[in-house]
């Protein structure tokens, strides 16, 4: 579990995390943000829909991917939280009706360097 | 399939060198290359293939991967609707479907005025007999594709075209001649060629070769080759069509589209990836095998992506890359018999040669074999650009994967 | 138009900012683009923030970063933050974004300072959520004064001691480190041990952390060889094997950590050559003794050339900014190299310890290159090191047909953390040296690059 340690922030926005409304320290990047209030599952991965959270907080990993104020595959580590800002979880999958098990399976293919 | 005779590559040792010949050598593993010699082999015949770098490098693995007859010069399209015949059939031939999906092709018109240009286009291939492509309407357009943008105002449908997957195309045929008994040689860039005895004598990085038939695959590098097996100056200019990938995206569009007035080529992958491409080039250096991306170019080509269809604005570009292709100065192939004995041809296929692979392996195979092929391939002489002077009189063509 | 700068530094962390200083104190135009939105790379993140400069417990290294900071904020150069470097071409075009709005820039030198990123870790279960990397605990703990109550430290190296004794200095409960460095390193570090005599100070640290740990009663494993993760969605243990045996930790946060490895991927997009790194078990950017790259015009500086560490990074982005200089014919060779002399002693003093630390810290072969087949290899495609080996055995030769084939490193990451990973695995599979095998081809956009932002580059270059 993650804890905020230390003094508490002069200052604070307001966030909505999958419409839950939430008070976090101005400043602080969207995946720090969002680890101090205890969450972790940030999206589900696109092959086989497994949950993931941040990884390595500094911008390689892409594994916090979030959809923040409506944009898609944005790295939470690499974003700061805002005044207002509406945080999604990323559902993968490029089909919602595919299933993930099929998911797994299907087209890889795609042209390539 | 049919028992193919045992007619395979051999050896032979003179004054302690060691030399492979087979009836036919094959230079360049892309997709013709590979196609060719499936087809010789089927044909009977011992068949080496002598690739520089590995098979399906350049453009043959890393192309856009359309399959369409939609668009093609006039001369190209008999040869091209054979092809779509053998792609609908292609686990038949290579024991793999090669990612291939009958998504349908369409080229959208922005205008009025690009509607019009359309219309004479059907009406024209309409009446050399051939029906494939069908005029659609603004409502059809949408129908088929809700998430084109208002100002779009119909378009041409070909609705068995699509796209396949080329790296895996390239392997399923490499795959398929080795099983047959094709033998591969990576890493040999051939050096030198001559004529000794009926035979030709082929040197490579990777030793020498024998063979009574070379046919030139050699894409972008098939100038030089030509030059090699005897040819006049062919002016082949290596060129890198670029293209980017998106991260996935949610499902939006099915078939593969074009545009009438602006380079596009543009599809969704079943794994949610959309791949933006159409021509616009960066550079190329057939001599490293270097390619280097120019974002300018890249920038108006999203913008049409973006202006065609709008939800292109919560695209993220993962990878831009570009491949090495030959294009001919009027943007067709050439395709058949070369000046010297026993020499035959197939490149220059100016970027749109994916979708012929099948066919054109096809047909150099029936030229190999009986001296003549059921296609007419008359357009696509090496000689045409000896002849005729000024090579550029033919002109530019349409342009896409 | 594009705007053009004599030189443009990437990165400010230690190198960028003493690369940048060092350029911009002879009145060269410089541009800096950092990714962070404040300088000092990973290893002096967040230091401007006025509490962090008041905590002892981030020990003193850390605080060596206060003068380099103030240094580069007083220096006169264009500092842009929160910038996402995208490219860098061989003829010297760097493409950036910020705030929504993508660019182009050009200068007659680039100074590349990337820096490092953590090695991947590929262990059963290391894509489960509440696995991070020991920087990861770092950077949530500088920045955000965020921490696991419930971790246990697993790896190697002295970021992992320097990051629990932070905790522990910190009165925050850890749960256990596991300490896989293997046994024989020790010994075959030992005689590396008479090079690094001058920095008895940093290993003396060292052992103090590790003692004070000790003290703290926090469970201390070493000859630990093997790691795993077990959990249904998230960790529910770290299990561990040790003399043969299997143990398992409860917890509900991991950390892992196998040292750093450069940050390759803007100099090899640009076309520098590298080159494997036996010792540091890395790919490393081949440069000359003023950081020259093979590209021309571009040098590489710091951890993103080979692992160094912050001072050596420090000493090295100062040289290559005075290499810059000479090419640019703003100071002349004996002046360069007067100027060079002193930053050449203390990378010298650096580099004497490295030796020892990379023997020491070098991990185990089976951490690197996973034996179990599930294990995933690719954690953005998901492949695993089974499915990696069994396309190897269809006839696959290398890391980009591994790509076509196998989605392989075509992820977002793009390869950042499975690509050392695959190249040992070829390696293995093929019986190929490292270097032959090769890493995947890399092009730009070396980050993502929003369609629309690039889309608008076509606008803003007609003007």
């Amino acid at each position: 579990m993650f804890t905020k340690i230390g003094q508490t922030q002069e200052e604070s926005v307001r966030v909505w995390f999958e419409g839950c409304e939430m008070t976090v320290g101005k400043g602080l990047s969207v995946a720090a943000a969002l680890l101090g209030e205890g969450i972790t599952h940030f999206r589900n991965t696109p092959v086989t829909a497994a949950e993931r959270g941040p990884f390595c907080m500094m911008g390689v990993c892409f594994d916090c991917l979030l959809v923040i104020d409506g944009q898609a595959n944005l790295q939470a580590c690499m974003v700061e939280v805002s005044e207002g800002m509406c945080i999604e979880r990323q559902c993968g999958a490029a089909d919602p009706e595919l299933d993930p098990a099929l998911a797994a399976t299907a087209n890889r293919g795609e042209t390539t360097p | 399939m049919h028992t193919l005779p045992r007619n395979e590559p051999g050896e032979r040792h003179a004054a302690g060198r060691v030399k492979k010949h087979a009836d036919a050598v094959v230079i360049g593993a892309g997709l013709h290359g590979c196609s060719t010699a499936l087809h010789l082999r089927l044909g009977g015949l011992s068949v080496l293939v002598l690739e520089k770098d590995y098979p399906g490098r350049h453009a043959s693995g890393v192309n856009a991967g359309g399959v369409r007859r939609l668009g093609r010069a006039l001369e190209e399209v008999a040869m091209s609707m054979v092809a779509a015949d053998m792609w609908k059939h292609m686990a038949d031939l290579v024991d793999d479907d090669c990612g291939f999906e009958a998504s349908g092709q369409i080229k959208v018109a922005e205008s009025e005025g690009e509607f019009d240009l359309q219309k004479k286009r059907v009406a024209m291939l309409q009446s050399r007999g051939f029906g494939h492509e069908k005029l659609i309407d603004k409502t059809i357009l949408r129908e088929r594709l809700p998430a084109v943008s208002p100002h779009c105002v119909g378009g041409i449908l070909v609705e068995d075209d699509g796209h396949a997957n080329p790296f895996r195309t390239v392997t399923a045929f490499r795959r398929r001649c080795e099983t047959l008994g094709v033998e591969f040689h990576s890493g040999a860039a051939v050096t030198a060629a001559r004529q000794r005895h009926g035979n030709w004598l082929i040197e490579t990085a990777k030793g020498s070769f024998e063979s009574a038939m070379v046919v030139n695959c050699a894409g972008a590098w098939g100038g030089r080759v030509a030059a090699l097996l005897g040819e006049p100056p062919v002016p082949v200019d290596a060129q890198a069509p670029m293209l980017m990938i998106t991260a996935r995206m949610p499902a939006f569009i099915e078939p593969v589209v074009g545009a009438q007035g602006r380079t596009l080529s543009f599809k969704q992958f079943a794994n949610g990836t959309v791949l933006v491409g159409g021509g616009h080039r960066g550079r190329a250096e057939s001599g490293t095998n270097a390619t280097s991306l120019n974002y300018q170019r890249l920038a108006i080509n999203a913008q049409t992506a973006l202006d065609i269809f709008p939800i292109m604005s919560q695209a993220r570009v993962v990878r831009c890359w570009a491949g090495i292709e030959g294009v001919m100065p009027d943007q067709i192939p050439v395709i058949g018999p070369g000046s010297e004995p026993g020499v035959f041809h197939a490149f220059g296929f100016s970027a749109h040669g994916f979708q012929l692979g099948p066919v054109v392996g096809r047909i150099l195979g029936e030229l190999v074999a009986h001296g003549r092929g059921s296609l007419d391939i008359g357009p696509f002489a090496i000689g045409r650009f000896a002849d005729k002077g000024d090579a550029t009189q033919h002109g530019a063509r349409s342009y896409g994967g | 138009m594009t705007k053009h700068y004599d030189i443009i530094v990437i990165g400010a962390g230690p190198a960028g900012m003493s690369a940048s200083r060092t350029a911009a104190a002879q009145g060269a135009r410089v541009l800096v683009l950092d990714e962070q939105s404040s300088p000092g790379g990973q290893i002096y993140r967040a230091i401007e923030k006025p509490h962090n400069q008041r905590r002892r417990e981030l020990g003193s290294s850390y605080q060596d970063g206060v003068p380099l900071v103030h240094g580069f904020r007083q220096s006169e150069l264009d500092y842009v933050n929160a910038a996402s470097v995208w490219q860098l071409s061989a003829d010297l075009e760097v493409g950036y974004s910020r705030d929504g709005i993508a660019q182009l820039v050009r200068a007659d030198r680039i100074i590349v300072a990337t820096g490092a990123q953590e090695r991947p870790v590929p262990i059963p279960g290391w894509t489960k959520r509440g696995v991070m990397t020991v920087g990861a605990a770092q950077i949530l703990l500088k920045e955000s004064s965020v921490v696991a109550s419930d971790a246990v430290f697993a790896g190697s190296g002295p970021l992992l001691y320097l990051a629990v004794h932070q905790y522990l200095e910190l009165g925050v409960p850890v749960k256990a480190v596991l300490d896989l460095t293997p046994a024989k390193n020790y010994l075959g570090a030992l005689p590396a041990l008479f090079g690094a005599r001058a920095d008895f100070a940093k290993i003396l640290e060292g052992w103090q952390w590790k003692r004070a740990i000790g003290a703290a009663g926090i469970p201390l494993l070493t000859g630990v060889d093997a790691v795993r993760i077990s959990g249904e969605k998230s960790v529910e243990s770290v299990d561990y094997r040790r003399r043969g045996e299997w143990q398992a930790i409860t917890c509900d946060t991991a950390f892992l950590h196998l040292g750093v490895v450069p940050n390759i991927n803007i100099s090899m997009a640009a076309g520098c050559d590298c080159h494997w790194s036996h010792n540091q078990a890395c790919w490393t950017v081949t440069v000359d003794d003023w950081f020259n790259s093979s590209v021309a015009g571009v040098s590489v500086a710091g951890d993103g050339v080979s692992i160094g560490g912050a001072a050596a990074a420090e000493a090295q982005g100062g040289i290559a900014a005075l290499g810059a200089l000479h090419a640019l014919g703003r100071i002349d060779a004996s002046e360069r190299d007067r100027l060079a002399a002193a930053y050449r002693i203390r990378l010298r003093k650096e580099m004497g310890i490295r030796h020892f630390l990379d023997l020491l810290f070098r991990p185990a072969d089976r951490l690197r290159v996973p034996r179990e087949a599930d294990t995933v290899v690719c954690r953005c495609e998901e492949v695993t090191a089974g499915q990696i080996r069994e396309t190897l055995d269809l006839g696959c030769c290398g890391p980009n047909q591994l790509k076509s084939f196998s989605r392989t490193g075509m992820g977002p990451c793009q390869g950042r953390f499975c690509g050392h990973t695959v190249s040992e695995l070829i390696g293995e599979a093929s019986g190929l040296p490292i270097s032959e095998v090769g890493y995947f081809r890399l092009r730009s956009p070396i980050k993502p690059l929003p369609l629309k932002e690039l889309a608008d580059l076509a606008h803003s270059s007609k003007e």
